[in-house]
């Protein structure tokens, strides 16, 4: 059974980190493909970018962790290529900070309410 | 014996309020908002305490000390505990009958009494910025009650006292430029001294944790600066008129030359940099308000905008003292820039009595020698005074808190309670 996993797995989890204000941009890109949901976050990290200045009064503050979102959502195997391009596209500006996308395999779904699972609970 | 007049009474009444309103809640949302989200609350109940605390300090014997007639140092007690304010209750009052240089107003002394605690509250919360984040609670308690008698008293009799020897010398201070404003920034300074540096100053993050509190602060004492300004006329008369205009001017051209020498030098205007400047010019048109025209006023705050830009980005960083919110650097340089220039640009006529009809106060190489006296009298006494204060203060019960409380934050250490 073990072995037989990889083939198994119908479902994957796209992670991706962009710049806060291309939320909606993504979101509108994704709802077309047949997209149900997903989830946001407000995180803070920091990549290439590396912070930024911000000046008080004359005092520099280095600030070494930005503001960014957070977006997951699970998708049916079909799906993942057309909602990963659709992110990229989304939230493409060409500008260092842009944020990163990144595709995890997924075991299992079950929808709370209905007790429906795997892809029909997505 | 002149006569009370209802129109001088409520006028006064409205700049007292407006006067109360800068300290609560206009500074306590000013500093509050500059402090890191660890300090908030500890900074706020810094100026309601003092609102309290001084609120009855004046009453029991600051006033006294400040306003009765007394000798050219200092006032007397004959109105400890206020009292003999039953006496005369409903009468007109005259600041300093039966002396040489009485000053007969058409509002009776509850007013007078009330108008000048709102000054006498706001100058200590003003200091409270230049030791933000680390003080402890006790020791603001006890070294603001000693300060309050010890220098604001009589610094004020100098100045506005019948027999004060600045006022004998013809000083001209409307509202405060000497007595508020350079008594504030140069304790602030000597406190920023004594106390040290906030741990982690230049290498930890101390950003401002809610501009946005700042600007609303900010904006409450703008408006009530024009209260605290033209109180200085005690009353309601043209010379009232002139004083808010100047005031308004002044604050609007300072915003302005903050901003774009901080566009020019910095590359953004920031809302920081915008209410620093308003400040800073209002804090410069205090002690000429009253005394001068509108040109002048917009010089003065457009000189001083520019000049407290220089004083809190480089002059502070390359003398390397932490005043935390920059009491000395906004309140002491624009107080004694103010106060020299109401040398300058006094003009006579709105100064003028029955018996000076040509002006009491005019700008000349005089009344700026008169200033400059003001301006080193006031620096000398009230930073040796403070510098005093502060030594009794730390032997009895501590200046600072530890390190690990001030790590940990004031709110939670001294108040026990946290902002969220």
């Amino acid at each position: 059974m073990a072995r037989l996993l990889p083939y198994l797995l119908l479902m994957k989890l796209i992670i991706a980190i962009i710049k806060p204000f291309k939320l909606d941009d993504v979101r509108e890109a994704l709802v077309p493909l047949g997209i149900q949901g997903l989830t946001a976050s407000e995180v803070k990290g920091f990549g290439r970018q590396k912070g930024q200045t911000e000046i008080y009064r004359g005092a520099e503050y280095q600030v070494s962790f930005l503001p960014k979102v957070k977006i997951e959502l699970v998708v049916p195997d079909s799906l993942a290529d057309a909602a990963v391009e659709a992110i990229h596209e989304a939230a493409h500006t060409g500008r260092i900070g842009d944020g990163k996308i990144f595709v995890l395999d997924v075991e299992r779904a079950l929808r709370i309410r209905t007790g429906e699972a795997d892809d029909a609970a997505l | 014996m002149q006569h009370v007049e209802p129109g001088d009474v409520a006028w006064m009444l409205v700049c007292t309020a407006l006067v109360l309103l800068m300290t609560v809640p206009g500074l306590a949302l000013f500093y509050a908002g500059m402090v890191r989200k660890k300090n908030v609350l500890a900074t706020m109940m810094q100026s309601f305490s003092l609102c309290a605390l001084i609120s009855v300090v004046w009453m029991v014997l600051g006033y006294s000390l400040a306003f009765t007639n007394g000798d050219a140092w200092i006032g007397d007690l004959s109105r400890v505990f206020l009292n003999g304010l039953g006496a005369n209750w409903d009468k007109a009052f005259t600041l300093g009958a039966g002396t040489a240089n009485p000053l007969p107003m058409h509002i009776p002394e509850s007013v007078f009494v009330m108008f000048q605690m709102a000054f006498a509250i706001i100058t200590p919360a003003v200091v409270t910025g230049a030791f933000a984040d680390r003080m402890k609670y006790s020791a603001l308690l006890l070294f603001m009650t000693l300060w309050s008698l010890v220098v604001y008293a009589p610094v004020a009799h100098w100045v506005w006292g019948a027999n004060g020897w600045l006022n004998a010398m013809g000083i001209a201070d409307f509202a405060g430029g000497t007595v508020v404003e350079i008594n504030s920034g140069v304790t602030g300074l000597v406190c920023a001294l004594v106390l040290g540096r906030r741990l982690g100053y230049g290498q930890e993050n101390m950003a401002p944790w809610n501009l946005s509190f700042a600007v609303i602060g900010a904006s409450l004492l703008w408006v009530g600066w024009l209260g605290f300004n033209s109180g200085g006329a005690l009353g309601a008369s043209g010379r009232t008129g002139m004083a808010v205009l100047a005031t308004q001017i002044a604050a609007g051209g300072a915003t302005l030359s903050w901003s774009f020498s901080e566009w020019f030098l910095r590359g953004k205007p920031s809302a920081l940099g915008a209410i620093s400047g308003a400040v800073a010019g209002l804090v410069a048109i205090t002690p000429a308000a009253g005394f001068v025209l509108p040109g002048p006023a917009l010089a003065i705050g457009i000189v001083a905008g520019a000049l407290c830009f220089w004083s809190v980005t480089v002059l502070k960083p390359r003398l390397g003292y932490d005043d935390s919110l920059d009491v000395f650097g906004v309140h002491g340089v624009a107080g004694i820039f103010g106060t020299l220039a109401t040398g300058v640009f006094a003009f006579g006529p709105l100064s003028a009595t029955e018996a000076l009809p040509n002006g009491a106060y005019a700008g000349g190489l005089h009344l700026l020698a008169v200033q400059a006296a003001g301006v080193m009298a006031t620096l000398a006494y009230a930073g040796a005074a403070s510098f005093l204060l502060l030594k009794v203060t730390d032997a009895l019960v501590g200046l600072r808190v530890s390190r690990d409380e001030e790590r940990e934050g004031l709110d939670i250490v001294l108040h026990g309670e946290q902002v969220f």
